[in-house]
């Protein structure tokens, strides 16, 4: 297990490093430079030398590129050149509400998942079984902002029950913050639930025709008992790499469904910021987000392998 | 098995045939799009607006009195056009790049798989929405934007059952007879690698027509006046409260694409891979 950790964390250091170039590397491909891009066309070209520099613009792309990582390493994410003030602090605002938006979601389509996956691979061919696999593939269709905009017209413009957007922040009490996420969460969960059932199904319909299978039932193990001890945790494995790949579109889902409900999280960050020509808020957020990505695939990786000790002598 | 005709097993594949009709239905909008819309569908006409349905407008107008059905049969155009030059931008390198892995072996295969399994574990929206920010939104800037990401997704297909092929004897034998790599590559490979390359284009296809949506209508896509169907669902969010049901068709006309697309895509994959038949 050491040397595999080892292994594959050597592997997500190299994976950050190079996603922060690739990050990093999309600003220099700007089509002239980045300070003229933030002040528009119409700016003196003494503004833009100016702002070049207060940005660090005019030093070389390695330095810029070691002092970015620098800075970000211990907790210093830079200037926003819009709102004039830290980026890190900026983020941290934001993340409170992208990161429970994010939870919950994750949350609600491993809830849903499971059961529906469970219940149709138990009752695999009958009615049930079918019922889940084309409401599923329904699922799969279906874009999660325009999902956000069906609850939004039932729930809020319909029923009254739920706000059809914005956030009262944590401050004015759990009930109302968590009522404001609770649409966003649905229209991002129930959406990344139908591959996630699809993936349980399958998985656990593969163990159920091992042979260990049949011994465990065959010594009077009860079909409940055998599901529980044997089927799930060997269903596991695949059902925890497909919800780490999830993630990433969870991610990049919790972008636009915060812009359906207008939730200040750090999607709407990221589309001011590029209203607003703000490119270093961007580039933070987005490395932001990427590393995170990053980091719950390789804890994925680390719990497949602590489940399943075969994949721990897979070395590559 | 069987020895039936490919028809006769594709009229029998309910995902199949259900996939085929949708997506049929797709192109037939395209191309009545491209010869007869009932309206022009960027044609403004404020006094209209906001039309319930009727046989004038079968599905009523938009806030700026332009027809639904024209905006629809306009949008099919562009999601169609999206997904065939994002596909076909992942097809072109993916293949080559996954062609180039399997034969190569050693070290430039690693860097090659490497790079494609970093772009899995990344929000591939996320960096689509950073290049249209930094390059200009646009429909062409996002159709290359999706099919950036198409590229690791076709490499590593072709280059892990690429690996198959070369380990069989016909591909030995051709190697014994002296015929070089590049060669092996089209006559032996590339033919055996087609049938999962087409079920993979077919998926590649749906998940393009939904990120274009979703650039769109985040307002990184298509720009006005071209109609697009995730524009059409951002402009009806504006009045949900007074016309809902605008917000309705465009988010059917992608299901229904995507549907079709990923029911396709199934019907052809049991169709097209024996091993898969055999199984059942």
């Amino acid at each position: 297990m050491g040397l595999y950790l080892l292994q594959r964390f050597v592997l997500l250091l190299a994976t950050l490093v190079f996603a922060s170039i690739v990050v990093f590397g999309v600003l220099e491909i700007l089509p002239g430079n980045a300070a003229q891009v933030m002040l528009g066309a119409s700016a003196t070209p003494e503004t833009v030398a100016a702002l070049a520099h207060k940005l660090g613009l005019d030093q070389g792309f390695l330095v810029r590129y070691l002092a970015w990582i620098g800075g970000a390493a211990h907790g210093d994410f830079g200037l926003s050149y819009a709102y004039d003030s830290p980026i890190g602090a900026l983020i941290a605002q934001r993340l409170a509400v992208s990161a429970p938006l994010a939870l919950i979601a994750m949350l609600i389509t491993t809830i849903v998942a499971l059961t529906a996956g469970v219940f149709a691979s138990q009752r695999r061919g009958k009615s049930g079984d079918v019922a889940v696999m084309a409401a599923s593939q329904i699922g799969l269709a279906v874009p999660n902002f325009w999902f956000a905009i069906l609850l939004v017209l039932v729930f809020a413009v319909h029923w009254h029950i739920a706000p059809s957007g914005g956030f009262p922040g944590w401050e004015a009490g759990l009930r109302p913050a968590l009522g404001a996420l609770i649409l966003p969460a649905l229209a991002l969960g129930l959406v990344q639930a139908a591959i996630l059932t699809r993936v349980t199904r399958s998985a656990l319909l593969e163990v159920l025709n091992e042979d260990f299978i049949r011994t465990a039932r065959a010594k009077g193990l009860s079909a409940r008992a055998t599901l529980w001890r044997h089927a799930l945790p060997n269903a596991l494995t695949p059902i925890l790499t497909i919800m780490g790949l999830q993630f990433a579109n969870l991610i990049a889902g919790a972008i636009i469904v915060e812009s359906v409900f207008t939730l200040p999280g750090i999607g709407r960050l990221i589309f001011q910021s590029i209203a607003n020509r703000d490119l270093l808020v961007v580039e933070d957020c987005v490395m932001l987000l990427a590393a995170i990505v990053i980091g719950v695939n390789f804890l994925v990786d680390i719990a497949c392998a602590a489940i399943d000790p075969r994949l721990r002598r897979r070395v590559s | 098995m069987s020895r039936d005709s490919f028809a006769a097993r594709a009229r029998r594949n309910a995902s199949f045939a259900v996939g085929a009709a949708l997506v049929a239905m797709l192109i037939l909008a395209t191309a009545l799009s491209l010869v007869w819309t009932p309206y022009p569908p960027g044609a403004i006409d404020v006094p209209h607006k906001l039309l319930e349905p009727s046989f004038a407008h079968w599905l009523g107008t938009d806030s700026l009195g332009r027809d639904i059905v024209s905006q629809l049969l306009a949008g099919a155009r562009v999601s169609i056009l999206v997904g065939v030059i994002a596909v076909g931008i992942g097809l072109i390198f993916g293949v080559a790049l996954g062609l180039a892995a399997a034969s190569a072996k050693g070290i430039a295969e690693d860097i090659i798989m490497r790079l494609c399994d970093f772009t899995f574990a990344f929000p591939a929206l996320l960096l689509a929405i950073m290049f249209t920010a930094v390059l200009g939104a646009g429909i062409v800037n996002a159709i290359l934007a999706i099919g950036i990401f198409n590229v690791p997704v076709f490499a590593k297909v072709t280059r892990a059952l690429g690996n198959n092929v070369l380990a069989r004897d016909y591909a030995m034998a051709a190697r014994a007879a002296g015929k070089g790599p590049i060669a092996i590559a089209f006559e032996h490979v590339l033919p055996n690698v087609a049938p999962a390359l087409i079920v993979q284009a077919t998926i590649q296809f749906a998940i393009a027509i939904l990120a274009e949506a979703a650039l769109s209508y985040l307002g990184l896509g298509a720009q006005p006046p071209q109609a697009s169907w995730g524009r059409m669902l951002s402009d009806a969010q504006q009045l949900m409260f007074l016309a809902p049901r605008l917000a309705v068709f465009p988010g059917l006309a992608v299901v229904l694409a995507v549907l079709g697309l990923n029911l396709l895509g199934d019907g052809l994959r049991d169709l097209l891979d024996p091993r898969l038949r055999a199984r059942r």
